[in-house]
């Protein structure tokens, strides 16, 4: 009964990742009536936010492959003459190599005062994978009283347990993909000029640090931090200035630069007379470049870093309360208080094509309703080899970190601190890392999320571990002294972002937005959200400031009187619309 | 279209904003209004205070109403217990609070914190201090905070050395920060001063040095580590002058002492001249004229006819009572203000004579900054020449390391400062005249430095002409007074009108005078004008 509504739709949304829940807030947002759906149960597909519970489930779905019968009887008998039919893949095959390891003890070990006795059983350090179901017995054994109220234990150092990080899960909203917000960039312009920001929080970057010769130091980068620097000598402290005020407005001088275009930015960085310590600092921490990047695009990238410095305070970014995974969410929300519909678990089978326009005119969900719709907008993985022209995609390297104690301790441990570790080769990669404290309310008090990327040579591991076990403590041996690093994931994560239209062989009103990519700003899914959309509405704004509700006008009877409320919950917004409309 | 959401459109906005204003204005202007009807009806009860916080809270620079308050909050307090009165003034403070942040920077709203604080029975210093902080790290250049802060410190007793960390956070988050450097300034002469000089040092053969102590200085060591902290400020941004003010400071601004640095007295014209190493005034200054043991009722007048303060002071003895040349006599001159004196023998047989101090000969010409030793001068002169190295065009560091040569050693870089000041006048053209001033000067400084012996230095116009031939001289201002004065030769200059040669009427015996390519030439009536300016000259080339 409810398809009744969307059967007259004008953009269908299939898999809201962020490109995916922008267009459709944009869609939306200028009156189109938009369906959003989604085979998971979660919003944001590889940009989700998870609880540590919720992330452990996923990992079980991950190693279960769940998949989708097709019932292909179901949808035959819905297409008519004259159409033709593109099925769609049932499975997400964006990633890969997913490798779980926990050091966190499986409980606590309490010293008391008359026996000195270890009451819990050191457990094997090392799980691969198995790590979500602790045996039975051992649980018995932790929730037997350890010690009695009169006689408390011994102030001992007490390591977070692997059961405290399930009871505390809630507290945790871990990312699929680690991204940071330059405050000038694509999203944070979109974000304040369609309102959209209302529906989040915002923390600062505190700290932008490096990793040279296995220590863990600050990079100077904007004036206050050349001027406080205690590694630079004055005359490094001029020219690394004198070189990001060139930086900031580079195109005017061209003259500077010109006989490097077509050299590495390194080369260039040499040239400006930078010390080693200079160049690395601008390649890797303030370019975030690599070795083979040419002059131009390093020094693009530097002006972008510097541009974005004291918009919102001492560094270029800022990191949204509660995850990555709310970006997403808040477009989702904007899509919903102008009308949008959303489904979870829905999935769509194939796609209906009219033949003689080889246009989209319908799509036929799993529960085999066929739903019309002028556009459909829908996420790479979503889209089988059969259509795709090329396959040249890149892999993206993922790990994800619960610490108990911060790479670079300092006065306050309520920072987010980025981290650059320069490859240790010049061919390899170099590896981002975003260290969250709990006040991003993205773990529970006491442990740092991190989150390790770069782009893949190996498998996350062989590119990851290395580094993670240069930065952090992990221990080896069990029974040796506790581990810093009390849980690890690593994973692939495919990276679509180099595709484009060309790619698939697709009717013109498909829309086929890539992944996230593997770059720490967002612009990139933005800016392909823009242009889809004006594909899509080339008359129209793109993402207008929404209203305040004071100066919408309500006009009719009934609920519709109160109107879509800005503070109502998504879900509620949509089955309003939809009950209104039966 | 179909399914948008409908909004108010700009106009229905605006009209509804400008209702929202009209009702604001209305009931601002009636609360006013009640306020200073019971202001002048001598009502001071809590009804006032109600009245005066809604209309300070809108708009916190209201300086009446805050006098007013402070008028029934005195009132209140005399019917009530001590601890009422604590609680009356602790929401005072917590009203200011709120009204600062409508206004930070509102004068009343600072004021009136400053005299709640004196009126609490017991202040909480604490509190303050870290208002002052969260206010100072919104916006680190408010300076009616700086001020309370200072107010709040000197109360509450605050260890110069926790407040010296805070400039330290304060310049570490943003240097350029004038309130900050200066502030340190004041401190560090407190917490690190410089010790005492030894006793071997200080066996000044002057003994008219005055017992002035350099309280203002610093120790040597922490010094350097200033030193360290401007170097990283303007090797980072050289072109934040606050640093550089910051700098110019430590490299210490030697203050001269204030001393006669001469007296002279004439038998022929019974006159006493005194000299003063800067500008006095002596009419207030207690200046005094001891002759033979015999206190002496003069007349002091300055040099210049206006200026009040004048570094050359000149009075007239009694008639006869040098004149005589076979007498002996002895004067001093007491400068009661500073505790000091000069004195001057005047022998049989001299027709005059004069008492100059010794140290003038070496420090002729004392630079701003010559306070230190020499080697650390050196030394902050190799960074500066390290950062002209990179930054050859910055105006900031040229003129220090000019100051720094001229401190160290003035003859031996004098052509390097030239070529400093050449490029100074080019990068910097919107001062280039103030740059060619100085350059002009330092030049003179040198010509004088050059003359070998003391003795020639004493500049004699005793010949009765003073040759200014070829100089781009507009004026003749400061020529006053000179009694032997015959001849001025001011032959192409840039003498444009007759007022530029006034001050010439009041040399007494000037009678030749060239102004040959001069503009003034042009002037109508110029011989009959020049006649009645200066009638005594006559013998004129124009």
């Amino acid at each position: 009964w409810q398809w009744l509504l969307v059967t007259m739709l004008s953009v269908c949304v299939h898999f809201p990742g962020l490109t995916e829940s922008v267009i459709a807030a944009a869609c939306s947002r200028v009156g189109q009536s938009v369906l959003h759906l989604d085979r998971r149960n979660y919003y944001a597909g590889n940009w989700a936010s998870f609880t540590f519970n919720g992330l452990l489930s996923w990992i079980e779905e991950y190693k279960q492959k769940v998949q989708i019968t097709e019932s292909e009887q179901v949808w035959r008998s819905l297409i008519d003459e004259g159409e033709d039919v593109v099925p769609l893949s049932s499975v997400d095959s964006s990633i890969s190599n997913l490798e779980v390891f926990c050091y966190a003890r499986l409980a606590l070990i309490l010293l008391t005062t008359n026996t000195e006795h270890e009451v819990s059983e050191p457990e094997e350090e090392q799980h691969t994978s198995d790590i979500s179901e602790p045996s039975q017995s051992q649980e018995e054994k932790d929730s037997q009283p350890i010690s009695s109220p009169a006689d408390p234990p011994v102030e001992v150092e007490k390591k977070i347990t692997y059961q405290k990080l399930v009871k505390e899960g809630r507290r945790f909203n871990i990312d699929l993909v680690s991204k940071l917000m330059y405050s000038r960039g694509a999203l944070v312009d979109l974000l304040i000029k369609s309102n959209v920001s209302r529906y989040a929080e915002f923390k600062n970057i505190g700290h932008i640090l490096t990793c040279r010769n296995g220590k863990v130091e600050q990079v100077p980068c904007s004036r206050a931090d050349v001027f406080a620097s205690k590694q630079l000598t004055v005359v490094e402290k001029r020219m690394l200035m004198k070189f990001l005020t060139f930086c900031l407005d580079f195109e005017q001088h061209p003259e500077e630069y010109q006989d490097y275009t077509e050299k590495p930015f390194r080369e260039f960085l040499k040239n400006k007379k930078l010390t080693e310590n200079l160049q690395d600092f601008v390649l890797h921490s303030i370019a975030m470049v690599t070795q083979q990047t040419l002059t131009e695009e390093g020094l693009k990238a530097t002006q972008h870093f510097l541009r974005c410095l004291g918009r919102y305070g001492n560094t270029p970014f800022l990191f949204p309360l509660y995850g990555l995974g709310e970006i997403p969410q808040c477009f989702c929300r904007m899509c919903a208080v102008f009308g949008g519909i959303y489904c979870l678990r829905h999935s769509v089978q194939c796609l209906v094509v009219d033949k003689a326009s080889n246009k989209v005119k319908a799509v036929i969900d799993t529960r085999g309703q066929k739903i019309s719709c002028s556009h459909f907008v829908v996420e790479d993985s979503y889209i089988r080899d059969e259509q795709r022209q090329s396959t040249a995609y890149r892999q993206i390297s993922r790990a994800v970190l619960i610490t108990d104690r911060s790479v670079l301790p300092s006065e306050s441990d309520q920072q987010i601190s980025l981290v650059t570790i320069p490859p240790l080769e010049s061919s390899a990669p170099a590896v981002r890392m975003v260290e969250l404290c709990s006040s991003s309310m993205t773990c529970m008090p006491g442990t740092y999320l991190v989150h390790l990327t770069c782009s893949s040579s190996g498998t996350a591991q062989e590119d990851l571990a290395p580094v993670v076990s240069e930065l952090f403590h992990v221990s080896t041996i069990p029974g040796e002294e506790p581990s810093e690093v009390l849980w690890v994931m690593y994973f692939n994560m495919r990276d679509t972002s180099a595709l484009d239209s060309s790619s698939y062989s697709l009717p013109s009103n498909v829309h086929v937005c890539t992944g996230p990519d593997g770059s720490l700003g967002s612009d990139c899914s933005i800016k392909l959200a823009e242009s889809v959309f004006h594909h899509i509405l080339p008359d129209e704004e793109f993402c207008p400031p929404a209203p305040n509700p004071e100066d919408i006008i309500y006009d009719g009877d009934g609920p519709q009187a109160e109107g879509p409320g800005f503070d109502e919950s998504v879900n509620t917004e949509a089955e309003e619309e939809e009950s209104n409309q039966e | 279209m179909h399914g948008r959401v409908k909004v108010k459109s700009t106009a229905q906005q605006e009209e509804e904003k400008r209702k929202e204003r009209e009702k604001k204005l209305k009931a601002f202007v009636s609360a006013r209004d009640a306020v200073l009807r019971k202001r002048s009806a001598g009502e001071h009860d809590e009804e006032a205070l109600q009245l005066t916080q809604q209309l300070l809270s809108s708009n916190p620079d209201f300086a009446t109403l805050w006098n007013y308050r402070r008028e029934v909050l005195l009132q209140l307090e005399t019917s009530r217990e001590k601890d009422e009165v604590q609680k009356l003034y602790e929401s005072e403070l917590h009203f200011i609070e709120a009204c600062l942040k409508v206004n930070p920077k509102s004068y009343g709203c600072w004021h009136h914190r400053s005299w709640v604080n004196t009126r609490l029975p017991q202040p909480d210093w604490t509190r303050e201090l870290g208002l002052c902080d969260r206010c100072l790290s919104l916006d680190e250049r408010n300076f009616h905070c700086w001020d309370y802060r200072r107010v709040v410190v000197k109360e509450s007793g605050v260890s110069v050395e926790q407040e010296l960390q805070f400039t330290d956070r304060l310049i570490g988050s943003n240097f350029s920060n004038y309130s900050s450097w200066h502030y340190r300034s004041t401190l560090l002469p407190q917490l690190h001063p410089q010790p005492a000089p030894d006793s071997a040092s200080n066996t000044s053969p002057s003994p008219t040095a005055s017992p002035q102590i350099h309280s203002h200085r610093v120790c040597e060591e922490q010094l350097l580590k200033e030193y360290e902290l401007a170097h990283n400020a303007f090797f980072t941004d050289p072109n934040d002058q606050s640093a550089w003010f910051y700098y110019r400071w430590l490299l210490g601004r030697a203050e001269r002492e204030e001393m006669i640095s001469c007296v002279y007295v004439s038998r022929e014209r019974e006159r006493v001249s005194v000299a003063f190493s800067k500008p006095v005034h002596a009419q207030s200054e207690g200046l005094m004229l001891v002759l033979d043991g015999q206190p002496q009722q003069v007349e002091w007048r300055s040099t210049h006819p206006r200026l009040r303060h004048s570094p050359v002071w000149l009075c007239d003895l009694p008639p006869g009572s040098v004149s005589d040349i076979s007498n002996e006599h002895n004067l001093t001159v007491h400068w009661t203000e500073k505790y000091t004196h000069r004195d001057c023998a005047l022998y049989t047989g001299c027709a005059e004579s004069w008492c100059r101090d010794s140290a003038t000969d070496q420090e002729l010409f004392r630079s701003e900054l010559s306070v230190e030793k020499s080697s650390v001068l050196q030394a902050e002169l190799q960074s500066c020449n390290q950062l002209l190295e990179l930054e050859p065009q910055n105006k900031w560091c040229l003129l220090t390391i000019i100051l720094l040569m001229r401190a160290l050693d003035p003859l031996g870089h004098e052509k390097e400062t030239l070529a400093h000041f050449q490029t100074l006048k080019e990068v910097d053209p919107m001062r280039s005249s103030y740059y060619s001033d100085l350059c002009s000067k330092f030049l003179i400084e040198n010509t004088i430095l050059k003359m070998e012996y003391a003795e020639v230095r004493v500049f004699s116009l005793s010949n009765k002409v003073l040759e200014a031939d070829d100089n781009a001289i507009e004026s003749l201002e400061g020529l006053y007074h000179l009694p032997k004065l015959e001849e001025v030769s001011l032959r192409n200059n840039q003498i444009c009108k007759l007022s530029d040669l006034e001050s010439l009427a009041s040399c007494t015996k000037l009678t030749r005078l060239d102004l040959r390519g001069n503009p003034v030439h042009k002037t109508a009536n110029i011989d009959s004008e020049l006649s009645q300016l200066l009638p005594l000259v006559t013998a004129l080339s124009l």
